[in-house]
């Protein structure tokens, strides 16, 4: 029954918002959504094939590559057909921009947010876009490819000074 | 004063009502370090005398950097890091990581792993809601109850601390089944929890259930609505407190919770005293689902037969020239999933614990992505709390079961 659901539900959308069916998906069944699109989308999930529940929103880094540099996944949950559907967005470039679904999915807020701190993807319309879980100040989004994994140099008797004077050199500057 | 007053309004003043940028409300500061705002958890009230005009969480406090360590590590050698995550739950994160693992790579666990897998799953449920029951009270002013909750937890942990050796960073779930198999006196120290726990329940609802004080601080306090819970994307007893009947472990079953018998509880009027009364038959739940997973526990292997993905017992390592390779093999380079990406949802204490988890086809992840329940649930705290007390804030925050280190990551 559920996955008859699921089913009608994914070929009535590929029909009708033109989409092409995410390869690398295994679980649950995705889709590939332009981001222009992505609103409607979600809004026909919603209001039309029951899926009212925003499971997870995050997005994966492809640095190097441009096209697409990232890719948001929307994780949707049926209750009451009980089925799982994800949309992938691919979106190109360094500075990408989002639409928000918040208006749809109330917790979508805080998982744009996240987007929008870690991996520095701009959410257009967000009605309170601000850092959620890096301090307001900080430079840079951590959960980039081309951030670096901070970590702390061992320090040996052969190179102990030269690491020391780094550190405080750079203690200095921050100061 | 003012000045720092200034600076919070400026930066927060499309968040506040006007009234506080005339400075007719209170704008205050509780936490990030207040005992019972559960970890360090900032939250900014905007306050018209002691009723709460808007609640601001801040979090990130307690932010580790899990998502992004776990990239630079290879899958196996992750895993010790989910423990770090939702202290409260160590076992469950280990087994929706694993899972998400073993779903990407279609590996099988046996039986016997499985039904191990449950038992202790369900365990570290009772010990996550008796850690709950206990500050829950202890924030409302219910000094014993503390006390026997965490003597309760303590056997709990012992059982985890007899299978694994730690008591609660066990990382005992491995990709493919378990680390080992359980000692001998597994069965019967589970069995004496079971007989002596059912009595304890019946003491925490003597001390609290129909206590005028707990009913009084805890009736029609945070109410939410069934259709706002899915909106604002509540999960758990959270959300089952408002009335859906949504448990994963119902709905989209995982290691074999389909042959157990149980029931999901669930509530009416959405407030902090139905999720109370749901998380205390939960308890119940998962004595039953204990019981029969003990009773029907399979005998076998509790690990897969999958030399790519596990490695081969000790023993073998003497007479097999492939055992030894495999080991070297995954002990220093690692196993490579295939491509693909999967998102792995489980019920945990908390509600949906979902782990997204994609691969590009090396030995480290491409992506972790967490889904956890306290994230979620910290955003409509905001819905609930408004038009209340700040004394009622503490029991809202206490209902809704959150753990800092399971939403900053």
């Amino acid at each position: 029954m559920s996955e008859e659901h699921l089913r009608t539900a994914l070929k009535s959308l590929q029909e009708r918002f033109n989409l092409q069916p995410a390869e690398i998906q295994k679980y649950p069944p995705a889709l590939l959504v332009p981001p222009e699109q992505i609103v409607a989308v979600c809004q026909a999930l919603h209001d039309e094939f029951g899926f009212n529940f925003l499971a997870d929103l995050t997005a994966s880094d492809y640095w190097p590559e441009q096209a697409p540099r990232f890719h948001a996944v929307y994780n949707l949950y049926s209750h009451e057909h009980n089925v799982r559907l994800c949309l992938r967005v691919p979106l190109d470039g360094d500075t990408p921009t989002l639409p928000t679904v918040e208006a749809i999915y109330y917790n979508a807020n805080w998982h744009e947010r996240e987007l929008f701190d870690m991996l520095g993807i701009d959410i257009a319309g967000h009605s309170d876009l601000r850092r959620l879980i890096m301090p307001a100040d900080w430079v840079g989004h951590p959960l980039r490819k081309d951030y670096p994994l901070g970590y702390e140099e061992p320090q040996f008797t052969f190179n102990y000074d030269d690491i020391d004077r780094r550190k405080h050199k750079a203690r200095y500057e921050e100061a | 004063m003012s000045e720092i007053n200034e600076v919070t309004v400026d930066e927060l003043k499309h968040l506040v009502s006007e009234r506080a940028i005339r400075g007719e409300t209170v704008l205050l500061n509780m936490g990030p370090q207040h005992p019972s705002t559960h970890g360090v958890l900032r939250l900014l009230l905007e306050l018209d005398g002691e009723k709460i005009v808007n609640c601001i969480p801040d979090i990130g406090f307690l932010h580790t950097g899990i998502e992004k360590n776990m990239e630079a590590k290879q899958y196996e050698k992750a895993a010790v890091m989910t423990d770090r995550l939702d202290y409260l739950n160590t076992i469950g994160n280990v087994l929706a990581y694993s899972l998400a693992i073993e779903r990407l790579a279609d590996l099988d666990v046996p039986p016997r792993a499985q039904a191990i897998r449950v038992i202790l799953v369900e365990l570290q449920r009772i010990a996550s809601h008796l850690v709950w029951l206990g500050t829950h009270a202890l924030d409302l002013a219910a000094m014993s109850v503390f006390l026997y909750c965490f003597r309760e937890r303590e056997y709990i942990l012992d059982i985890l601390e007899m299978c694994s050796g730690q008591r609660m960073m066990t990382t005992f779930f491995r990709p493919g089944g378990l680390w080992r198999d359980v000692p001998a006196d597994f069965e019967l120290a589970v069995r004496r929890f079971l007989r002596m726990f059912p009595a304890r329940i019946d003491m925490y609802h003597a001390l609290l259930t129909k206590n005028p004080i707990f009913m009084d601080r805890t009736r029609k306090i945070g109410v939410i609505n069934a259709e706002d819970a899915v909106r604002w994307g509540l999960t758990g007893p959270t959300l089952r407190g408002s009335g859906p009947s949504i448990d994963l472990r119902k709905t989209q079953p995982y290691s074999g919770y389909e042959q157990y018998d149980f029931e999901v509880p669930t509530g009416t009027h959405g407030d902090v005293y139905d999720r109370y009364l749901v998380r205390m038959e939960e308890m119940r739940q998962s004595l039953r689902i204990v019981q029969q997973a003990l009773d029907k526990l399979p005998l076998g292997p509790v690990r897969s037969s999958d030399r790519k993905y596990v490695p081969p017992p000790r023993a073998e390592l003497g007479t097999s020239m492939e055992a030894v390779i495999h080991h070297f093999k995954l002990w220093t380079e690692g196993f490579q999933l295939p491509k693909g990406a999967v998102y792995s949802p489980i019920e945990s204490p908390r509600g949906e614990l979902g782990v997204y988890l994609e691969s590009d086809g090396s030995a480290y992840p491409q992506r972790v992505h967490w889904r956890t329940p306290s994230f979620v649930h910290l955003q409509a705290l905001p819905v609930l709390s408004r038009g209340h007390l700040v004394a009622d804030l503490v029991g809202i925050i206490g209902s809704i079961d959150i753990v800092l280190g399971d939403s900053d990551r």
